[in-house]
């Protein structure tokens, strides 16, 4: 077990100008669960590879357990990696799979044998451990690459969009597997996924990567309720926040009504944002139509159009189900709760609630 | 996925008189195709009269076989002619597989410097013609006292595989997905553990296939045979045409020769074929 430290680590991949990863700076605790998320091309990936040793450092370091690891060779890091395809070896049955990594350590055979089958039974392979894994279903196949990393008994696990491939019901159970997993084994694991919903819910802390530059590093929670830019603040929560843009001075109009939000920003607040459980349908100052109605049964999330700035603009919001309105409806809307402002470099500047 | 057999039904909107037509012409390429090995099977069988004559009077039977794998006193028996070919074949097949698959690793998953250049320069040795390096090749051979022994057959059947067999492989160790090879690197192989456990098993039937080529190629090998061993190390191409005799009708017999020179390498493309296309089409399906 141990500390993970990226210290203004970067990659430029060769015949770029733009590196992949800039200057991330990282620590990530020991037995911690860091969730790196991002959309595509975000850098997460090559944040990952660079610490298992899968992509050069072109500045920067690495540490593991406070050594640079920066220029070792990804068998001398002692770290595990379950890929996004599971990666495992096709010739070789699910117990040679797991044990793959122990025998090139040269532990003996018993050994390798019994911490194999204590793995398996702990995620339930033992029925399997003679198969191959094109006889195993996409679950199965996800449990032997986690399977694989386990054994391996390493300094940290790191895992690549791992529940990417199963269905949306298994995914989900095998999210919250995971995460029980992950504790009772206190090994820092460092986690890439494109899924915000993963990682908020998986991660002791998240990672938020865009274009190769880290936004923003905290709890689930903080990066919900505390967004730093507004790049986390849309892509963290789902449905995303609405946005709007906002007078520079003077009192702070939404759909050409006040909002009754003051500030002291002096001039500097570019935008508004706030999520769809601070619009309340029925009561409030701004007009609005009610476009698309989605009912998930808990709750309904209630797609409005509101006239802002000559423009029309559309707005999410969560009401409770079931939702007593149709679409085509004029509504009155008001906020109630977080209002977040930014400014025109898209940073949070205030949180206010009303 | 699914293990349904397609393209043996008629296609939504097809006629079945273009079925029918496209088959006929496929079965006449194919009997085209296979007319002269048909006709040489068939005159091994026959007298030499009627070989000669294309006629079939004298009825058919194995003579013609045992005429020619009958070894006469100062000639070249089968028997040697055969452990030469085997020798030479497998000898030079064993090294340019043992060559070529660290080579192949070298241009296709750790690539070099410069690789593009490489890959070209070893399929380059193949644009010449044979006649234009054998000038040369006999010069130094003889320097070294190589002719007509099966050394110089081995050196020049394991040049001329070389680059066909880093090309294939090659592109076979392409296809080995780049996870694997990275799940190897983190799970501690190192280098030759990482070709014997994952790379080679993966790619296992792309290197029988072309360990295959290469005993094909070098056991039909005929013209280096001939310029530079014309002796002692003699193998079957030289024995078939040892079979031409200059004083009367020889055709049966070389057609005897000829089947009986085809048969190990067509005996051992159908054993490979079957586990081979499985295995190729394996790999292209996740």
């Amino acid at each position: 077990m141990a500390s993970v430290q990226y210290d203004a680590a970067t990659r430029l991949y060769p015949g770029t100008s733009q590196p992949a990863v800039n200057e991330l700076s990282l620590t990530i605790a020991d037995g911690e669960m860091l969730v790196l998320v991002g959309p595509s091309g975000s850098g997460k990936s090559t944040a990952l590879r660079m610490l298992a040793g899968l992509e050069p450092l072109d500045a920067g370091r690495i540490l593991i357990a406070d050594r640079d690891v920066s220029a070792v060779r990804p068998r001398d890091r002692d770290i595990a990696m379950v890929f996004q395809n599971y990666a495992l070896y096709p010739q070789l049955d699910v117990a040679a799979n797991m044990g793959f990594a122990l025998k090139q350590q040269g532990v003996p055979k018993e050994e390798r044998m019994q911490r194999v089958r204590d793995v398996a039974k702990l995620l339930d392979l033992e029925p399997y451990l003679d198969r191959k894994p094109r006889n195993l279903s996409g679950g199965q196949r996800q449990r032997v690459a986690m399977g694989r990393a386990i054994v391996r008994r390493p300094q940290v696990y790191l895992m690549d969009e791992p529940l990417s491939n199963l269905d949306a019901k298994l995914r989900v159970q095998t999210r919250t597997e995971l995460v029980e997993l992950q504790s009772r084994l206190a090994v820092t694991t460092v986690y890439v996924t494109h899924d915000q919903v993963e990682a908020m819910t998986m991660g002791d802390r998240v990672a938020v990567l865009r274009e190769g530059i880290l936004q923003q590093c905290d709890t689930p929670s903080a990066l919900y309720h505390t967004p730093a830019n507004r790049f986390v603040a849309g892509f963290i929560g789902s449905p995303a926040m609405n946005q709007l843009h906002a007078s520079a001075t003077g009192p702070l109009l939404i759909g050409g009504a006040d909002a009754g939000i003051s500030d002291d920003l002096g001039g500097e607040r570019a935008m508004i944002g706030f999520r769809p459980e601070a619009v309340v349908i029925g009561t409030g100052p701004i007009a609005a139509r009610i476009r698309v109605i989605e009912d998930l049964g808990s709750e309904a999330f209630v797609h409005l159009v509101i006239q802002h700035e000559g423009e029309d603009h559309r707005l999410v919001a969560k009401a409770a189900a079931p939702f007593a309105g149709a679409v085509g409806d004029n509504v009155q809307i008001g906020l109630r709760g977080e209002v977040h402002l930014f400014d025109a470099s898209d940073a949070r500047r205030a949180t206010i609630t009303v | 996925m699914s293990g349904q057999e397609r393209g043996t039904t008629l296609g939504v909107g097809e006629r079945r008189i273009g079925r029918i037509s496209l088959g006929l012409l496929a079965w006449i390429v194919g009997l085209v195709w296979i007319f002269p090995v048909g006709w040489t099977v068939f005159t091994s069988f026959k007298t030499e009269q009627d070989a000669t004559a294309q006629t079939l009077t004298q009825g058919l039977s194995f003579d013609r076989y045992r005429e020619v794998s009958s070894s006469t006193e100062g000639t070249l028996s089968l028997a040697t002619a055969l452990s030469n070919s085997l020798f030479v074949v497998l000898v030079s097949t064993a090294i340019v597989m043992l060559l070529a698959i660290p080579a192949a690793y070298a241009l296709a998953i750790r690539r070099v410097p410069k690789w593009r250049d490489l890959l070209f320069f070893f399929i380059s040795t193949k644009f010449l013609p044979v006649v234009a390096s054998i000038f040369p090749i006999y010069v130094y051979a003889e320097k070294w006292d190589l002719i007509g022994t099966r050394t110089i057959l081995v050196v020049l059947y394991t040049a001329m595989n070389l680059p066909l067999a880093v090309w294939m492989i090659r592109s076979f160790f392409m296809e080995v997905p780049r996870e694997l090879i990275e799940a190897a690197e983190i799970d501690g192989t190192k280098l030759i553990n990482q070709l014997r456990s994952v790379i080679v098993p993966i790619s296992a039937p792309g290197i029988a296939a072309t360990a295959l080529l290469c005993v094909i190629f070098a056991w039909n090998e005929y013209f280096y045979a001939i310029q530079l061993n014309f002796a002692n190390g003699s193998t079957m191409p030289q024995w078939v045409i040892g079979n031409v005799d200059t004083r009367g009708n020889f055709l049966a017999k070389l057609s005897a020769a000829s089947v009986i020179a085809c048969l190990p390498v067509v005996l051992a493309g159908w054993i490979a074929q079957k586990r081979m296309i499985r295995g190729l089409s394996m790999g292209a399906i996740k």
